[in-house]
């Protein structure tokens, strides 16, 4: 079950703690992976641990030209594209009466805009081969929304309804396009969350605990894999029971 | 001309799955063939790659039947 031989999958914030997960997952299940990321530093060493197979493809999704080129320079590295997790993302938190339209943008532009432009550019290859997985790391906030993450909640809502679209689109070529939907999973993010913060959010979580980037590592071998071939247009939340939607 | 109207009329037959003979100059993808507007967008992308060609959306939207199709890609391979 789940096994990924033969697949490439491109893995964009994959020097971040979920990202690296994400591909360590999916490479242990025998696929290829491209590692992307703005932090060149973190995606070598993801590639030395993995070894052959794994490719850096550092990429700034804040700038089109760079996101238009990362399927190509992707599909150059491994040979073709089979699976894209979306899962890169920024915050800029700030109260809605004091967010900048800089601060809305940004997170639009990395979370949802380079979202659809990654997408667009491995759908030809995936349309011709009539088999591909597209999973987008939405967020919990997408969902319940958050006071302070305006702009995050809505990117992420914003792909949970792109994915949908773009499922209904391509589900007659063996293409799916699903989200996953993590709660508050122990991150360099939530490092930063103080003791008070941490008590808070678990008294809201039925399992008592944070989530484990590895957790998020397995959601997304499942909805690449074969097996999760009848599964599209769906989000995958894993919160620990946290919201139960 | 009928080089190129055959190369095309093979694409058509081999995405759609319909008969050679039914596909004639005003035939219709979509009306007449059973293309979906997926389909669509499918055949232009093989038509792109057979003939070493690129058909713009604006243009791709006027291509209706194989006989706009066969007419485009002669104009634009000449």
């Amino acid at each position: 079950m789940f096994d990924l031989t033969g697949k490439s999958a491109l893995v964009t914030g994959a020097s971040g703690g979920i990202g690296a997960s994400i591909a360590r997952a999916l490479f242990s299940r025998g696929a290829k992976v491209g590692l992307s990321g703005t932090r060149i530093e973190p995606l070598e060493e993801l590639a030395a641990e993995l070894g052959e197979g794994a490719h850096v493809l550092p990429c700034n999704l804040s700038d089109p030209d760079a996101v238009k080129e990362l399927p190509k320079r992707a599909t150059e590295a491994m040979g073709s594209v089979d699976i894209l997790v979306n899962n890169a993302g920024i915050t800029r938190d700030n109260l809605f009466m004091r967010m900048s339209d800089e601060e809305w943008q940004a997170v639009l532009d990395v979370n949802l805009t380079a979202a659809m432009r990654l997408s667009r550019g491995v759908l030809r290859g995936m349309m011709k081969a009539r088999w591909g997985r597209i999973i987008n790391v939405t967020s919990v906030v997408g969902a319940t929304g958050n006071p302070g993450q305006g702009n995050y909640a809505a990117a992420k809502a914003g792909l949970v309804g792109m994915s949908k679209s773009l499922a209904y689109e391509v589900a007659s070529r063996g293409i799916t396009v699903n989200c996953i939907a993590p709660g508050f999973i122990e991150t360099a993010m939530t490092d930063k969350l103080t003791d008070e913060q941490k008590a808070r959010i678990l008294a809201q979580i039925p399992a008592g605990r944070m989530g484990r980037p590895d957790e998020i590592g397995a959601a997304a071998v499942y909805l690449a894999s074969e097996e999760a071939g009848y599964v599209t247009g769906a989000t995958l939340h894993v919160n620990g029971g946290m919201a139960m939607i | 001309m009928s080089d190129i109207a055959d190369r095309v009329r093979k694409i058509v037959v081999e995405h759609l799955g319909v008969e050679e003979d039914k596909v004639v100059d005003s035939a219709s993808f979509i009306d007449d063939l059973g293309a979906d507007s997926l389909d669509t967008v499918e055949l232009v992308m093989a038509f792109e790659e057979e003939f070493g060609i690129e058909i713009p959306d604006d243009a791709a939207e006027t291509i209706q039947t194989f006989g706009d199709a066969v007419k485009f890609i002669t104009e634009a391979t000449s």
